[in-house]
């Protein structure tokens, strides 16, 4: 394997690792106020949706972004009145959030463009487009003559859509946020012991509410991400369980921020490595089927929560509505 | 519940009589939806122009669950309809218990062999399409290498996969095809994501046209190739026109007119194994505005002379589903 393959398989990995990174760090802020939330791969969908649907109406991809986001915090919403407002089992307002989300693009997307549930191409100013740093190659061919700083400065630094520098820009933020603003402090306070927080004079419905916006903002990114950045549209189920992946991500990092960017990189390496069986060929000499590497993420996440790799515990009262008195 | 048996008994009856009168043909998509652009889209076309020309009726329903297979086909039945089609080698279990309780209807499914007096089969030799695109891409490209994108890992798609590399090895015997399949659950048909970044990995490995038969995740497949500026191939309906002047030629495969066909001969419709091959106009390669400059009189003479040879039966191309094996290729 030369240098510029391992290049490129590590680029790819940043364009998996992407979605699967917002989703994470959104279940992260939802999870830490103590409202789990399985939903994340419905709000994918439908911010995928509305992101392309009004792009394309609009022309301008800015727009849909702001459409994608908004129709995923509208879940958000959804599920904070649900599950904190009327007190409803959180697990199934995720379930419910998930299944309206895959039904519910497919039957708008098929009554506006008549497309079997697709939305047309985008192209142009409806579409993010990689970022092209300055002074790098963009020809493959002048890429391949390069040297190897070169290589990497061009191919795995340079070229990414904007999506992707704030995606990796909210880890050190969400980082900052929980552990040295105030806000962040309530906001773990309020998923470890709510009662507490009340005590002290602070609104655990408020800041529960904030939490699950905050994830309906980076679960609005990711889809828009999908579906304007990494393609030109929206396909039924194009989310494809990355929701799911990104929960297993979340375990895996342990609800912290650094860790959640450590996961979802690995995460995504393995996925972009099961792209290429023939590298791993010519590495470990054996033929490795693609179906053990697409399943890795999970049976890593196993392996975790049977606590062989150190222990994973969630936020204490994550899953159990508030209850001032009884 | 004698009055329900009663009930029962008179809405069937009533349902008998009507069927008896309109005998009308029914048509069942499968869960890839109607407008899918491709294989259902397809079979609805070949319905619609049947309609047109015979001023007749048709009625359809659009699966959206596996649940609903029986239950479709039955209901149909029983309402009269005649003949039913269904598209999709999915039906063919359900299809095989429900043929023989209604031996007066008659049944056309596609993709599938069904092995009943009163239904016909209709397969695709995709392998040989598959193998019209290979020569072209292998001639298209001056890498000389290739890639394919299939869909799930299922024996439909390695035939389309094993077809195709031995067009391409027809033309090039040194031309490296890269197969890869987007995943093992129904899941893969919708992931362009992963189409996408599977066309970026065969970019790297040199690929310089790739063929997707993946469905909905072909969608990514093309568009990449697109961004990317490499060719690529369409597959089921004519997709040329998505990104014209970039993607070289879509291997047709022509549901429409085994539809078409099975509607117009109505209730005489013919049982039996029906193949749809070059010989007979099942598939073949798409050629129109949108490719005319990418396809050069070379290729087009080329793959013509193949087209040819193939009908009269003097190119065999080998079939994946035939014995599991295929020689061009290693999955």
């Amino acid at each position: 394997m030369d240098f510029l393959t391992l290049v490129q398989v590590l680029d790819s990995t940043i364009r998996l690792a992407t979605p699967l990174l917002l989703a994470c760090l959104a279940g992260l802020f939802s999870e830490r106020a103590g409202i789990f939330d399985i939903g994340l791969e419905g709000k994918m969908l439908a911010a995928a949706f509305f992101s392309a649907a009004v792009a394309f109406m609009t022309g301008s991809v800015w727009v849909g972004l702001l459409a994608g986001i908004g129709a995923s915090m509208v879940l958000s919403a959804l599920h904070g009145v649900a599950s904190i407002t009327f007190r409803g089992n959180q697990l199934i307002s995720g379930v419910a959030i998930n299944f309206l989300a895959a039904g519910m693009t497919v039957l708008i997307a098929q009554h506006w463009f008549s497309q079997g549930g697709r939305t047309p191409s985008l192209s142009g100013a409806a579409r993010f487009e990689g970022i092209v740093w300055p002074g790098a190659l963009t020809r493959i061919r002048d890429i391949k003559e390069a040297g190897p700083l070169m290589q990497v400065y061009s191919e795995l630094i340079s070229g990414h859509s904007i999506l992707v520098y704030m995606a990796l820009f909210a880890v050190p933020a969400t980082w900052w946020i929980l552990y040295r603003t105030r806000f962040g402090l309530r906001l773990r306070a309020v998923g470890e012991n709510p009662a507490a927080v009340d005590t002290a004079g602070v609104s655990v419905v408020g800041l529960r509410f904030a939490a699950v916006g905050i994830c309906g903002l980076l679960c609005g990114i990711a889809g828009a991400y999908l579906a304007t950045a990494l393609q030109a549209g929206f396909v039924k189920d194009m989310s494809a369980g990355r929701g799911y992946i990104a929960l297993a991500a979340l375990i895996f990092a342990k609800w912290r921020p650094w860790y959640a960017l450590m996961s979802t990189l690995l995460f995504g390496f393995l996925q972009a490595l099961a792209l290429r069986p023939d590298l791993i060929e010519t590495a470990v000499g054996v033929k490795v089927q693609v179906q053990l590497l697409d399943a890795l993420p999970y049976i890593l996440t196993v392996i975790i929560l049977a606590g062989f790799v150190g222990k994973a515990i969630p936020p204490r009262a994550g899953g159990e509505p508030y209850v001032k008195e009884r | 519940m004698t009055l329900m048996t009663k009930f029962l008994g008179a809405a069937a009856a009533v349902a008998l009589t009507a069927g008896a009168a309109m005998a009308e043909p029914a048509l069942i998509f499968d869960l890839g939806g109607k407008f899918d652009k491709s294989f259902n889209e397809a079979a609805f076309g070949g319905a619609t122009r049947w309609a047109e020309e015979t001023g007749g009726e048709f009625r359809e329903i659009e699966l959206q669950s596996e649940a609903q297979r029986e239950q479709a086909l039955r209901r149909f039945a029983d309402a009269g309809a005649n003949p039913i089609v269904m598209t999709g080698f999915a039906f063919g279990n359900v299809l095989s218990e429900v043929a023989p309780d209604y031996p007066d209807t008659k049944f056309a499914i596609i993709d599938m062999v069904v092995d009943a007096p009163n239904v016909r089969s209709v397969v695709f030799n995709e392998h040989e399409g598959s193998y019209l695109v290979g020569m072209m891409a292998a001639m298209a490209s001056e890498s000389g290498t290739v890639g394919f994108i299939g869909g799930m890992d299922i024996p439909l798609i390695r035939k389309f996969a094993c077809g195709y590399a031995q067009g391409v090895k027809a033309v090039n015997a040194d031309a490296k095809v890269v197969a890869n399949m987007t995943g093992t659950t129904p899941a893969a048909w919708n992931d362009p994501v992963k189409g996408s970044e599977l066309t970026k990995a065969q970019i790297s490995q040199g690929a310089d046209v790739v063929y997707a038969a993946a469905g909905g995740t072909g969608v990514g497949v093309l568009q990449t190739a697109a961004d990317e500026g490499i060719l690529s191939v369409g597959v089921d309906s004519n997709q040329n026109y998505l990104h014209p002047g970039q993607v070289l030629t879509s291997m047709l495969k022509r549901v429409d007119n085994a539809v078409y066909d099975a509607m117009t001969a109505g209730t005489e419709l013919e049982t039996g194994i029906n193949v749809m091959g070059i010989a007979n106009g099942g598939v073949d390669y798409a050629l129109d505005d949108n490719n005319a400059e990418l396809v050069s009189e070379e290729m087009k003479t080329a793959v013509d002379d193949a087209k040819a040879k193939i009908a009269s039966g003097e190119l065999m191309v080998h079939d994946y589903m035939a014995d599991n094996t295929c020689p061009a290729l290693d999955f």
